[in-house]
């Protein structure tokens, strides 16, 4: 079986106005079903950019990108589109819930554009809102809940789809110490109990510990990527 | 996909309830467009039937030939003034000329009418036996001329209701009592049911009857005897009329010997073209206002196009997190032309109820009739359905082409 994710040197180049942006070079990169994987990287080394890549936001200009065994760099936008929702659970910084919308719509949201039908929705979204301990605040609106809980909901919409990928974009740069401890306990034991493969950006180490692997990215090329053992899963974290 | 469609038409609906004013002052334009289609449309439906129901007094399928017009050195007198018809051609049309079920004749003239210490100035005339038939006249109390009537030339006569209001106290009974005409004492034997104004305008009961030969003898005092103010004819079918009328000229040119270069000395008038010109009337004032309503719906659809606009820059991060799991582009243009649709709809129905309201109040106020047709409503409401349609589709467009990454990072 093949691997979940294969980069062969992808390139991604931009043009800003008669600037050339060389944000990916050559990067090349294979990760296994099942990995807890943690990207890191200075700001403009080009780590948002292969975020965007993994995730089929965006394609590689150059190279090629397998994800589960599908070549993606050079499917159209509906495509793409068709490849998140049955792929990928995303987890931004900044939650990105749509506010005027309950915890279990927000949830359903991936569902809504299978066209499932209304009631399996909301029985997917309901458990799901239950692996992340969020039972009984299904009704609850965004605004009515806090910054930790708000990533739950948004850790909730990625898992309804059970993907193959769960894709975490800095899921602790908004919150306090104790939501991070959390949130990040949260995803620890999806990675650990239900296998699902984990990647995840950040610059904070002590984030990043809680991943099996760290892959640091500099200048659009992976500098060091190394696998860290597992730790003690009631390991302290203090800022 | 019916569950996304619903779920979206729910979530729109979620959308203009949060955003009352908005939505209600984007309607607005809607709202008043359609309003205006409706109510004018119904104003002008009214105008049109009344028209029809003001030619349709004229009696049925009736042609009107009026004499030509005198001229003494060059002066021309007034239509009607040249003593070129008689009796004797009408009686050869109908004889002749077998689309024609009947002719009449009528002559009149003003004069004064006096009953007990009461007078009124009034048409007199006098008329051919056919000539009720032809005009559809009917009575209240009592009937028409007899035939001994006429062939006696006895003084009898019919009269309309505003003489009627003029010389009889309310609630006398005309029929039986004697009124003069220039003197001469005659009996009335019926009053005639009211018709009411004349499509040209004129009061079409402010009328006497009397025998044509009573007229001719005893009141006024003709010189060509024989000679008529006007001739009728009527047909069958309303299509024979401009055949019947082609086959009249004929027969009178023929009858009067005038040369193919001569102009007629009579002219000829249908039902149907009086009718077409006071159609045409109110066909330009319909077409005018239709205009006026498309206008204001144009500028509601802009309305609509413009807030639309807004809310897909205000909901740029929304697109993008509905991009990144898994909206394809013909999700994100269904949700915002729903939207869109949603607002013109509702407002294209609020718009038909203002309408249809204003219409009837219309009538309550101003006594204008007023007709509301199905076909009007659909149509209205049809039009609105297009407008969300067409000024949703750029905004619409506008949002599925949206790039995700840069729509989530959209501050």
């Amino acid at each position: 079986m093949s691997s979940l994710i294969e980069c062969e040197e992808v390139w991604k180049i931009y043009q800003a106005g008669d600037m050339e942006v060389q944000a990916l070079r050559g990067l090349s990169l294979t990760i296994e079903q099942g990995e807890f994987v943690a990207i890191m990287g200075s700001s403009g080394s080009g780590k948002s950019t292969l975020m965007n890549i993994l995730g089929c936001l965006d394609q590689p200009t150059k190279g090629r990108y397998r994800l589960n065994g599908i070549e993606v760099s050079n499917l159209k936008p509906d495509q793409l589109a068709g490849i998140r929702n049955q792929q990928i659970g995303f987890v931004f910084q900044s939650f990105n819930l749509i506010t005027r919308t309950s915890a279990l719509e927000n949830a359903q949201l991936p569902l809504f554009y299978r066209g499932l039908s209304l009631r399996e929705q909301r029985a997917q979204a309901a458990a799901a809102l239950g692996r992340v301990g969020l039972q009984g605040r299904e009704h609850h609106y965004p605004t009515q809940l806090s910054g930790g809980q708000q990533q739950r909901v948004a850790i909730a919409r990625a898992l309804v789809t059970s993907p193959s990928l769960l894709l975490a974009d800095e899921p602790t740069g908004n919150l306090d110490t104790q939501s991070s401890q959390e949130i990040m306990r949260v995803l620890e034991t999806l990675n650990r109990d239900e296998g699902i493969t984990i990647i995840l950006v950040t610059h904070e180490v002590d984030v990043a510990a809680y991943a099996a692997r760290e892959i640091v990215i500099k200048d659009g090329q992976i500098l060091t990527d190394r696998t860290t053992k597992a730790r003690p899963v009631s390991c302290p974290v203090e800022a | 996909m019916s569950a996304f469609v619903w779920l979206t038409i729910l979530t729109a609906l979620r959308i203009l309830a949060r955003n009352r004013m908005r939505a209600g002052l984007t309607m607005l334009g809607i709202v008043i467009g359609v309003a205006a289609v409706i109510a004018m449309v119904s104003i002008g439906e009214g105008a049109k039937r009344a028209v029809q129901a003001q030619i349709a007094t004229m009696g049925t399928n009736v042609i009107i030939i009026f004499p030509g017009v005198t001229s003494a050195s060059g002066v021309r007198g007034s239509q009607g003034s040249a003593v070129t018809l008689t009796v004797s051609d009408a009686l050869d049309l109908k004889k002749r000329i077998p689309l024609l079920v009947d002719t009449g004749w009528a002559k009149r003239d003003v004069m004064q009418i006096v009953y007990g210490n009461r007078n009124w100035n009034g048409p007199i005339n006098g008329i051919s036996p056919s000539y009720l038939t032809i005009r559809d006249w009917s009575f209240t109390s009592g009937g028409p001329f007899t035939q001994t009537d006429l062939e006696s030339a006895a003084r009898v006569a019919l009269i309309g209701q505003t003489i009627v209001g003029n010389l009889f106290e309310p609630g006398e009974e005309p029929v039986g009592s004697v009124i003069r005409i220039k003197n001469v004492p005659f009996r009335v034997i019926g009053v005639l049911a009211p018709k009411g104004q004349s499509a040209q305008g004129s009061d079409q009961d402010d009328v006497v009857f009397i025998p044509f030969s009573t007229a001719e003898r005893k009141v006024f005092g003709t010189s060509f005897i024989g000679s008529v103010g006007a001739m009728f004819g009527s047909t069958d079918q309303v299509e024979d009329l401009p055949m019947a009328a082609e086959q009249i000229r004929e027969v009178l040119r023929a009858r009067h010997r005038l040369q193919a270069e001569q102009d007629d000395d009579f002219t000829i008038r249908t039902q149907v073209d009086i009718g077409k010109v006071q159609e045409g009337t109110s066909e330009t004032l319909t077409m005018m206002l239709f205009a006026i309503a498309s206008v204001s719906l144009l500028v509601g659809g802009i309305g609509i196009m413009n807030i639309l606009l807004v809310s897909v820059t205000e909901r740029t991060r929304e697109i993008g997190v509905r991009m990144a799991v898994g909206a394809k582009r013909r999700h994100i243009v269904m949700q915002f032309l729903i939207e869109a649709m949603t607002l013109s709809l509702v407002g294209g129905v609020l718009g038909i109820v203002l309408g249809v309201a204003g219409a009837k109040l219309t009538t309550l106020i101003a006594g204008w009739p007023t007709i509301i047709s199905g076909n009007v409503i659909l149509l209205a409401f049809f039009f609105s359905l297009v407008v969300g349609l067409f000024f949703g589709l750029y905004p619409a467009n506008k949002a599925a082409r949206l790039n995700p990454i840069e729509a989530l990072r959209y501050e």
